[in-house]
């Protein structure tokens, strides 16, 4: 059951081979293949309804595909915990009774094992989470009564306490202010350092380029994965966005592309 | 002072009373724990869709026996695990959606119910039992398996705490830690189902959501961890079930009635006087 059983150590931490995924005849993702090695953070960029989430929710084992495969440490979906998923803030009930420490004690719930209780050292294991994530003193509040940053870092620290090897952030910095998404990304740095393979579905192409090792250009295909520099060229970035694309050429040579798209929902729940 | 002593006293000098006490208390908290998650997940409308759809069930077994009372429990409990997992799995595979599904088999269930009792000369007295439950009409048999399967409930609802709490409150981290969420789903549908048997013969099929949902609402307004909710949801749902029965007694009402109206009294209170965000307080 546990995750280490099932890794391969001389394999990616993530294959994924010839994934597509449909609904109702209608094909979200189209023949996906790409690898991730341990303590890569990759951004994955794209306009709305590229199949960032699904993309997200297959990876993490919550989706089936239609076809291809997804495996992790070499080995098939089933059985893993080491995937941690956080979803949209839109997608979590924020009036639910529960604490932050609660929250980031459901991440341990296959450790601590059916039919019994956290120990201590599960506790100890929350709260050194919650301390790494400088959330430490809110651990006793309700989590509704958080801000937008805290609510996302609370998140972070469940992916810690999961112990988990490859994190899924669907769209983390949406609505934060600037301190909050540096907070995060800080984050992020930290993650990689502990060789956690870490991937960010953001809207931001200018963090793209700047704070990921590599870019993931999706819409519906893969348009594009490597270097910020090979992928977020004007001429990948129009064939990604299409319409929806804006380039604005700046006084010093640099491209801008602005994503007119929004921050709204993704094609399904 | 005697005075005051027998007014508590007095109902329960009698063995039927005690033992109507003793299910309607137990009702009363397995309903409001179970309420607890039927309020979070969003679950009222299932229930009183459930209740009602135990009718057919209850009116075959009371044709089949000949009018007998004894075996209704399990006629009820079998109606109401086929029910829960049929919705269980109607809303998975959704065509329509799950509100009208509910709706469709709920009113006919019902209406097959009253059909099949009506084919009985008494059926109007019946049927109010049924309907309204009747606390009075408790036997010591009935009380056993009120604990028992109660019992059951609770104990399940302590051992798979954690893992209820995961599901309800993020069903993708469920399935990231791989945990066995559609069985974890039907054992919360089952024990819907037994909840809804064992009140039965004491709030009876058209007001136990009041017992599912209301302590349960009331608690989710006071309370801000999902534990402390189930103790305040029992507590609320223990005090409305004796209140209640007080009520019956000395103002000759029924006492299903008496409990649901109890139980909403002590809703609306919360609902205005609740610390810092009731509407009292928002008023000023």
């Amino acid at each position: 059951m546990y995750p280490r059983t099932l890794h391969q150590p001389d394999q990616p931490i993530l294959d994924v081979l010839h994934l597509s995924v449909s609904y109702e005849g209608r094909e979200a993702l189209e023949n996906i293949t790409f690898h991730l090695h341990a303590g890569e953070l990759v951004a994955v960029v794209g306009p709305n309804g590229a199949g960032k989430s699904t993309l997200f929710k297959v990876v993490a084992g919550v989706l089936p595909p239609t076809s291809g495969e997804v495996k992790i440490s070499g080995y098939g979906p089933r059985g893993h915990i080491c995937i941690a998923y956080v979803p949209q803030r839109s997608q979590v009930d924020w009036r639910f009774p529960a604490s932050v420490a609660d929250v980031v004690m459901m991440g341990r719930i296959r450790q601590v094992g059916f039919f019994r209780w956290p120990h201590r050292a599960d506790w100890d294991t929350v709260h050194a989470a919650l301390e790494a994530v400088d959330m430490n003193s809110m651990a006793n509040r309700q989590i509704g009564e958080l801000s937008g940053g805290q609510q996302q870092r609370t998140f972070l620290a469940r992916a810690l306490a999961q112990e988990a090897e490859l994190v899924l952030l669907d769209e983390p910095l949406n609505g934060l202010d600037t301190p909050s998404q540096e907070a995060i990304l800080s984050l992020l740095d930290k993650l990689r350092q502990q060789k956690i393979t870490v991937m960010v579905a953001t809207h931001d192409l200018g963090q793209a380029a700047s704070r990921f090792d590599r870019v993931m250009l999706l819409n519906h295909q893969l348009v594009r994965f490597g270097s910020p520099q090979d992928v977020l060229t004007s001429e990948n970035l129009l064939r990604a966005y299409g319409g929806h694309a804006q380039l604005i050429r700046g006084a010093d040579g640099t491209t801008t592309l602005a994503d007119t798209c929004c921050d709204g929902e993704e094609e399904h729940e | 002072m005697n005075n005051l002593f027998n007014i508590f006293l007095q109902p329960f000098s009698y063995d039927f009373m005690l033992r109507g006490l003793a299910a309607s208390v137990i009702v009363g908290v397995v309903c409001a724990v179970v309420g607890v998650y039927v309020v979070l997940r969003g679950m009222a409308f299932f229930g009183d869709a459930l209740a009602h759809a135990v009718l057919p069930g209850v009116a075959l077994g009371y044709l089949l026996s000949g009018g007998s009372r004894d075996t209704l429990f399990w006629w009820a409990l079998g109606a109401a695990v086929l029910v829960a997992l049929a919705v269980g799995r109607i809303s998975k595979h959704a065509e329509i959606r799950e509100d009208t599904a509910i709706g469709i088999l709920f009113a006919s269930m019902f209406a097959l119910g009253i059909a099949l009792i009506s084919t009985v000369r008494s059926y109007s007295v019946d049927l109010s039992h049924f309907l309204f439950g009747n606390v009075l009409g408790v036997s010591t048999r009935d009380l056993v398996l009120t604990s028992v399967f109660g019992g059951v409930v609770l104990l399940t609802i302590f051992l798979f705490y954690k893992e209820f709490l995961v599901l309800s409150f993020d069903p993708v981290l469920a399935a990231t830690l791989r945990l066995p969420s559609g069985l974890l789903n039907n054992i919360l549908l089952v024990l819907m189902a037994l909840t809804v048997s064992v009140a039965m013969q004491t709030v009876g099929v058209a007001l136990m959501v009041a017992m599912l949902v209301t302590p349960a609402a009331s608690a989710s307004l006071l309370t801000r961890r999902l534990w402390q909710g189930m103790l305040v949801s029992a507590a609320i749902g223990a005090f409305s079930a004796v209140t209640g029965l007080y009520l019956s007694y000395y103002f000759n009402i029924v006492s299903g009635s008496a409990i649901v109206l109890t139980a909403t009294a002590i809703f609306l209170l919360v609902f205005l006087f609740q610390p810092r965000r009731g509407l009292v307080w928002k008023k000023r």
